[in-house]
């Protein structure tokens, strides 16, 4: 009787925290096969390279990305510049006032990418986890664990959700979206296809452009993203381990107590 | 110290006796480790050790994320950030915190419904259990302040609602609330204080744990049977029982592994699976998100606060008798904390003779439901407040009480239980079989 109330368990307790995901009236997300979903996926270097080069060109006119630092752009499991690119980057692409100076000057790779230009543009750090994409299957949102949280496919839908239709509310211009909660957002169509043209001559498509900066997010938004992952499989692997051993031991230990098993 | 007989530490060395006779230290460990527990206990047993293990798994990784943490307004959302890029091991420590609070509550949860389900909570295990419900009542003060820190959405306004429950409270409302806030609002000096007790009342937890293990040696373990163990001679306890080292440590042990290679692989894979994504945007006080949704460990109580709004009978009917004092908001937190305090009261209202509900036939099927209302009540937590689930909300959280008020006390006079095992070493033979040789 108990086995079945557990798994009951189980399933309410899935069963209620997808709920509470997917509060919200969202929009329609896609689902996009990103590289870095399941438990064995990772970055594509070359993938969040182009998506800093949309965000640099076009997202950062008006976002910013205020808790990531410039440095991080060289880490491991990033976008894996190398330190000379880093310093090259900030010092082209980015200016920070400096106390000591009392003026601004070009930043540096220990400096943080600067915050958002426009005030009711939101700062895009964690944008990739601050949204989630989808709650399936049945609101469980059990298969964040092969397609991840939905955040970055939900960047993905809004910068590819324009349907063309715009109207004026209030003085302001808003712009029909698939995606977006309600149906109608005030960011204009930010990408367009050929906006931005790749060093690896990779399609600039809009919705290849669109993929790549959504990956790009989904990596400031959690960049030790490898790292948890490997550290999840190590734990996993060595309690494994001694979880198989404990079983053995509890059985050895037992047996003299216990004659046959009699009934299950 | 144990009620049940069986052989006490000796000291043996001249150390030993030098250090037994002006401080039994040594005796106390090895009585306690080797206090003799029914041998019959089955997996639901083993929740005692996840949750002593979740204790200091969040004291431990609490402890270092304090070291990183700034508890101001304007510093304590990057300051997680901070923790979550730069400080080296600081995403897994903070992910183990953060869900290490959802697998205590987990824990917390089958432990008391194991307790409910076979009558532990029954004389004369009350003071365990009335520690118990203490303990998880001071769980959810410090999970719930615990979720402030990081100053998300979801932690600004979670804290704006549930403090303004106090404001609830008829005359003394608002300088509760304003007492406990620091102020008129949930602000820095809101921060401040619940930073301070949420690093405070782990450790009141961890001295109430000392108390309720204390608590359940000195009456001896409950089993699934509820029969007591022998206790006339040494000889004839150690037929009922074994002690608790090698027997119970290794196969607890054995138990906590497999949970924790479940709760690595979320950890690992879906960390943010029971988070809410608006808490990693910035608390700011000048947006009210969509949907504000408390943790899912306090999602049935939330169901129950809400179920009882000024158009049902029952809140017009106290209103009306008190005159106005009792209004919607103040019933409905009433209707919360009296569903947490009735469970305390479940040793006084359960009218049963018979202990474990694996002998009483009716009493199966009404906790069974009860279990299910339990469920029913955590998804109906996380539904916006409209129809059906206003409704579906007043059943259950009726059923909730009925429960306890009604179901508890009449069984006890109208079932006839099946028949128990005469020891429990007659239900561990029964299961297992007489050993072929005896125990060397």
């Amino acid at each position: 009787m108990f086995k079945k109330l557990a798994i009951s368990a189980v399933a309410a307790l899935t069963l209620s925290a997808g709920g509470a995901m997917a509060a919200g009236e969202a929009g329609h997300t896609h689902d996009v096969d990103f590289s870095f979903e399941g438990p064995f996926g990772s970055f594509d270097e070359n993938q969040l390279q182009r998506g800093l080069k949309v965000y640099t060109e076009v997202c950062s006119a008006c976002h910013g990305l205020q808790y990531v630092p410039l440095r991080t752009l060289a880490d491991d499991g990033g976008p894996h510049f190398s330190d000379a690119e880093v310093r090259a980057y900030a010092a082209e692409n980015f200016e920070v006032f400096d106390e000591a100076l009392d003026d601004f000057r070009a930043a540096k790779p220990a400096d943080f990418f600067p915050g958002s230009n426009l005030e009711n543009a939101p700062d895009l750090s964690l944008m990739a986890k601050a949204r989630a994409g989808f709650s399936g299957p049945y609101g469980t949102g059990i298969n964040q664990f092969f397609k991840g949280m939905g955040g970055a496919e939900y960047i993905y839908s809004v910068l590819d959700g324009y349907t063309g239709k715009e109207k004026t509310e209030a003085g302001t211009t808003l712009y029909e979206n698939t995606a977006f909660p309600g149906g109608w957002i005030s960011m204009a169509p930010p990408l367009e296809d050929g906006l931005v043209d790749f060093d690896d001559g990779h399609d600039n498509s809009l919705h290849h452009m669109s993929e790549d900066v959504s990956a790009f997010l989904m990596w400031t938004a959690e960049p030790k993203l490898m790292a948890r992952k490997e550290a999840g499989f190590l734990g996993v692997f060595i309690l494994a381990v001694l979880t198989v051993l404990l079983y053995l031991t509890n059985k050895k230990i037992w047996a003299p107590h216990k004659g046959r098993k009699t009934s299950a | 110290m144990s009620g049940i007989p069986h052989d006490h530490y000796e000291p043996k060395s001249g150390g030993e006796k030098w250090l037994h006779s002006r401080l039994p230290i040594v005796g106390l460990l090895y009585d306690t480790l080797m206090i003799p527990t029914p041998k019959n206990l089955n997996w639901w047993w083993i929740w005692g050790i996840v949750l002593a293990f979740c204790l200091v798994l969040q004291i431990v990784t609490g402890v270092v994320l304090v070291m990183h943490y700034t508890p101001h307004v304007d510093l304590a959302f990057a300051s997680v950030e901070h923790i979550m890029r730069d400080v080296n091991g600081g995403h897994m420590i903070r992910y183990l915190h953060m869900n290490g609070a959802s697998l205590f509550f987990f824990a917390v949860y089958i432990h008391m419904f194991r307790g409910l389900f076979y009558g532990s909570y029954k004389a004369p295990r009350e003071v365990t259990w009335i520690i118990g419900m203490i303990i998880y009542l001071l769980m959810m003060a410090t999970g719930f302040m615990g979720y402030v820190l990081p100053w998300g959405q979801m932690s600004f306004w979670g804290a704006t609602v549930i403090t303004g429950l106090f404001g609830a409270i008829p005359f003394v409302g608002d300088t509760l609330q304003t007492f406990l806030l620091g102020g008129p609002a949930v602000d820095n000096a809101t921060l401040n204080r619940f930073f301070s007790l949420h690093y405070l009342l782990p450790f009141v937890i961890a001295g109430l744990v000392v108390v309720h293990i204390w608590a359940f040696h000195t009456t001896g373990n409950n089993n699934p049977t509820g029969v007591e163990v022998r206790r006339g001679s040494k000889e004839e306890a150690e037929k009922d029982t074994l002690p608790f080292w090698p027997y119970f440590v290794i196969k607890d042990l054995f138990g906590l592994g497999v949970v924790l290679v479940v709760f690595f692989a979320i950890v690992g894979f879906m960390p943010n699976y029971l988070g809410h994504p608006d808490n990693y945007i910035e608390a700011n006080a000048l947006v009210t998100p969509a949907h504000i949704v408390p943790e899912w460990y306090f999602l049935p109580f939330y169901a129950i606060l809400r179920a009882f709004t000024g158009d049902v009978w029952v809140v017009m009917f106290a209103s009306w008798i008190t005159g106005g004092i009792i209004d919607a908001k103040f019933f409905g937190v009433l209707a919360m904390f009296g569903a947490i305090a009735i469970m305390a009261l479940a040793p006084w209202l359960d009218t049963s003779r018979v202990r474990s509900g694996r002998y009483r036939p009716m009493f199966k099927w009404w906790f069974r439901l009860l279990l299910l209302d339990f469920m029913v009540l955590m998804w109906l937590g996380a539904m916006p407040a409209e129809e059906p689930y206003a409704t579906i909300s007043l059943i259950a959280s009726a059923y909730w009480f009925a429960y306890f008020l009604v179901i508890l006390p009449l069984l006890g006079v109208i079932e006839k239980p099946d028949a128990q095992p005469d020891t429990i070493e007659d239900d561990f033979n029964a299961h297992y079989g007489k050993p072929a040789e005896p125990a060397e």
